[in-house]
């Protein structure tokens, strides 16, 4: 039975008087993966940020796991991966095993598991996103690939009931990114993990994701990616030229 | 002399304890700051404990009431600090610029006012860890206690914030309550560390030790303990050597950890050379 794990109503975010986020609204449930794409500026992060709670909003509801978002507390339950950390220092001195055990904290900043799970848990992060081998590596020293699966493991060692991810794959070369599309899809059908997916990648997206939804500080679409390709209100908002580059890149 | 008649004198041992807790508080919160591009957050701490010590030197206050009065301008500065950078939208490092002016300027008008500087003010200035008393020591092994104690209650936060404040945020951490902490651990940590190196060098065993560290560390937690005994050793060393060299102690420790820096440094290079 699939369940409401955010629901949306009404939202309105503004930053520094500028309108970001207009009326929206949308719900999603258990094992869903919802591809949210919009070009830039279009509050594509801002939305993300606000689920998470790092972003205040104007008005309306966010609803996480049936609790209003100002008084939830389980934030083990959510796995967010962010666009490649933004200010990422090459230096930093943390081995993939230490970064993934990140993950493992909850609320308050204390670790969610017994020290016995905790190792199972990270052992089984690491081996799910084939770093095992890279456990004592220190994460400066790794590729653009392996610091995101790094990342995408720390997302999921938790085993969260929902994935967020903003933008995971910029920066990454094609190969890579296609490689992390399918590790996140293994996470959507093998764990049962809902997935929000952010990207400016709609043709890639438009291959993993259930769910299509296009936002340009509201949503304009809603739907499959194939109810997407077909839509004529879509040809009118694009154009039938960008709606054919979209759809049928694949 | 041998070590056993220069461990013998009672200065001498107050002088190595206090160093060495002083030089390990440093050296561990010295590791967050650097990693978080606030190594110089001691420098300016530390001008403005100068205008704490001018103030309370010129009201004629005992020595180890001296180190006590600058603790709670200290700690407001640290704060004062986060605050620009939070809420003013200040850079990190022009807010602790900003912090710093008004310390040392504070200080150098006092001082003026109170009859141009004497020797007791230079004596802050500079450091001189052979004069640290009984009280001073004891001060030192309870601020000790404190400051490690809050560290490893709060070490996972601390990762967390020091890899990255958005990731920690996602966890529900309280970031602006752990920055609050580091900064008020460092101001306690900074007042500590003044009678040791000076005010003016205090900012090098926050910064050295640590950097040297992250030459040859390979995991976060090595880099703190590896940290923690380069600046136990450079204190160490540097106590003995300008006991016997008849130098300013301070001054010795800060060179000593310089020397160490430069091998890190050589030994990185032959490492990544090797490694090619």
């Amino acid at each position: 039975m699939s369940v409401n794990i955010l629901e949306i109503n009404n939202l309105n975010c503004s930053y520094n008087g500028m309108e970001v986020l207009s009326d929206i609204n949308f719900s999603i449930s258990t094992g869903d993966y919802v591809g949210i794409v919009g070009p830039n500026g279009s509050g594509k992060s801002t939305l993300v940020r606000t689920v998470l709670g790092l972003m205040s909003f104007d008005s309306g509801s966010v609803t996480l796991f049936d609790s209003p978002l100002g008084s939830f507390s389980q934030w083990e339950r959510v796995g967010y991966l962010p666009q490649r950390i933004k200010l990422f220092n090459p230096n930093f001195p943390g081995t993939v095993e230490e970064i993934v055990k990140l993950g493992l904290l909850t609320e308050g900043g204390k670790l969610a598991f017994a020290p016995a799970n905790k190792k199972e848990l990270i052992d089984s992060a690491l081996e799910m996103m084939g770093i095992a081998h890279l456990r004592k590596r220190l994460i400066g020293d790794l590729s653009g690939g392996q610091q995101q699966r790094v990342l995408l493991a720390r997302a999921m060692v938790n085993r969260p009931k929902i994935l967020i991810l903003d933008e995971p794959t910029t920066a990454l070369d094609p190969e890579t990114r296609e490689h992390f599309y399918s590790l996140v899809e293994g996470v959507n059908r093998k764990e049962g993990t809902t997935v929000i997916l952010v990207t400016h990648d709609t043709w890639s997206i438009g291959k993993y994701a259930n769910r299509f939804l296009y936002i340009d500080k509201k949503i304009i679409f809603d739907g499959s990616f194939d109810d997407f390709c077909k839509s004529d209100e879509m040809t009118a908002f694009f154009g039938e030229h960008a709606q054919h580059l979209i759809c049928h890149r694949h | 002399m041998t070590l056993i008649e220069i461990f013998s004198y009672s200065f001498m041992q107050r002088a190595l304890i206090s160093g060495l807790l002083v030089g390990i508080l440093c050296a561990v919160l010295g590791v967050f700051l650097v990693l978080r591009r606030l190594s110089l957050i001691g420098d300016g701490l530390a001008h403005v404990t100068f205008g704490s010590v001018a103030l309370a030197l010129s009201l004629k206050a005992q020595p180890v009431y001296v180190t006590l009065a600058a603790l709670p301008l200290v700690l407001l500065s640290s704060l004062g600090i986060l605050k620009l950078t939070e809420k003013a939208r200040i850079y990190g490092d022009a807010a602790i610029g900003i912090v710093s002016a008004a310390g040392i300027a504070g200080g150098i008008i006092i001082a003026g006012a109170s009859g141009g500087f004497n020797v007791e003010l230079f004596s802050y200035l500079f450091g001189n860890i052979l004069a640290v008393s009984s009280s001073e020591t004891i001060m030192a092994a309870v601020l000790f206690c404190i400051v490690i104690t809050t560290v490893i209650i709060n070490y996972n936060r601390l990762f967390a914030i020091t890899f990255d404040e958005e990731l920690a945020r996602s966890c529900g951490i309280k970031v602006e309550r752990i920055n609050a902490l580091l900064a008020l651990l460092t101001a306690l940590t900074v007042v500590l560390a003044m009678k040791l190196v000076g005010i003016l060098l205090v900012s090098a065993l926050l910064i050295i030790p640590p950097v040297t560290a992250l030459q040859i560390a390979r995991s976060f937690r090595l880099t703190i303990i590896l940290a923690a005994l380069i600046s136990a050793f450079s204190v160490t060393a540097g106590i003995l050597l300008s006991f016997a060299l008849n130098l300013p102690s301070g001054g010795v420790i800060v060179l000593l950890n310089i020397a160490l820096l430069m091998l890190a440094l050589g030994w990185r290079r032959l490492f990544s050379f090797q490694g090619r």
